[in-house]
């Protein structure tokens, strides 16, 4: 286990650039690309940037405590057990099934625009439908972005009194 | 060859939010703290997009663009209150940021 945390970062980024490619292998198109413009681009640029700033490696030599290492790995290590049994249980029965449905939902004509067709359209269409679309989250997404820049504006001004 | 099914990418998702919270609990930079924090939203975004493929219903990539989003703003403020920290105490590590303990 690397304790730089540059190492971590590049590692995040590949893992990012992975979970992309795993939106691909799911029709998520749009998503894949917005993965890796957001994610391995934007905000580790933002993490690598923070990190080089801080000089965040001289601090980075303090020993981990055996006990808590242990004892949050164990805790961890039962949660994913928690978590894998009742996936097992909910959905071993259910595999053939949800094939079914994704088989079907291709074989649809209606959905197949949705489902196979490379996902950027349908997505447009399903996030600003007049009907039951995403248009008032939209705006309050934008009101946020404005939000958040100015307050990191704010945050990051040096203090002039 | 096996066609991937929705409990392997469900299984993905669950080991990457394990992960990141196995770096949440054991980590003491708060940097990597925070690192952990994305990995475990991209678990729960890799749930969402697996059920809105498996289900052929594409709710689930609309909440995933949002999802993207908040957490492109939330990066943002905390890395901002993150380097606003480190002026006042010139420390990233948590062990020594404990002054709001009760």
């Amino acid at each position: 286990m690397s304790r730089n945390p540059v190492t971590s970062a590049m590692f995040l980024v590949t893992t990012m650039i992975s979970i992309s490619g795993l939106f691909v292998l799911l029709n998520a198109y749009f998503l894949a690309a917005v993965q890796i413009l957001v994610y391995a681009g934007a905000v580790m640029v933002l993490f690598l940037f923070v990190i080089m700033l801080l000089d965040v490696e001289e601090t980075a030599r303090r020993k981990l405590r055996l006990v808590s290492l242990t004892m949050g790995f164990l805790s961890v290590a039962a949660l994913f057990g928690v978590y894998k049994s009742s996936l097992e249980a909910t959905y071993v029965k259910d595999v053939d099934s949800s094939q079914d449905i994704a088989a079907a939902a291709t074989s649809v004509g209606e959905s197949e625009s949705l489902v196979t067709v490379g996902s950027t359209q349908a997505l447009g269409k399903e996030l600003f439908s007049s009907v039951n679309g995403f248009i008032l989250p939209f705006e309050i997404v934008s009101i946020l972005l404005l939000v958040a820049m100015i307050g990191v504006i704010l945050l990051s001004k040096k203090e002039t009194k | 060859m096996i066609e991937p099914t929705l409990s392997h990418y469900l299984l993905i998702s669950g080991a990457l939010f394990s992960i990141g919270l196995l770096g949440v609990i054991v980590r003491r930079n708060i940097l990597i703290i925070y690192m952990s924090l994305e990995l475990m939203l991209n678990a729960a975004n890799v749930a969402l997009v697996a059920m809105s493929r498996f289900n052929g219903n594409l709710d689930g990539q609309v909440m995933v663009f949002f999802i993207i989003t908040v957490a492109a703003a939330e990066v943002s403020v905390g890395l901002a209150l993150i380097v606003a920290l480190y002026r006042k105490r010139q420390t990233t590590e948590v062990g020594d940021l404990a002054s709001m303990k009760l």
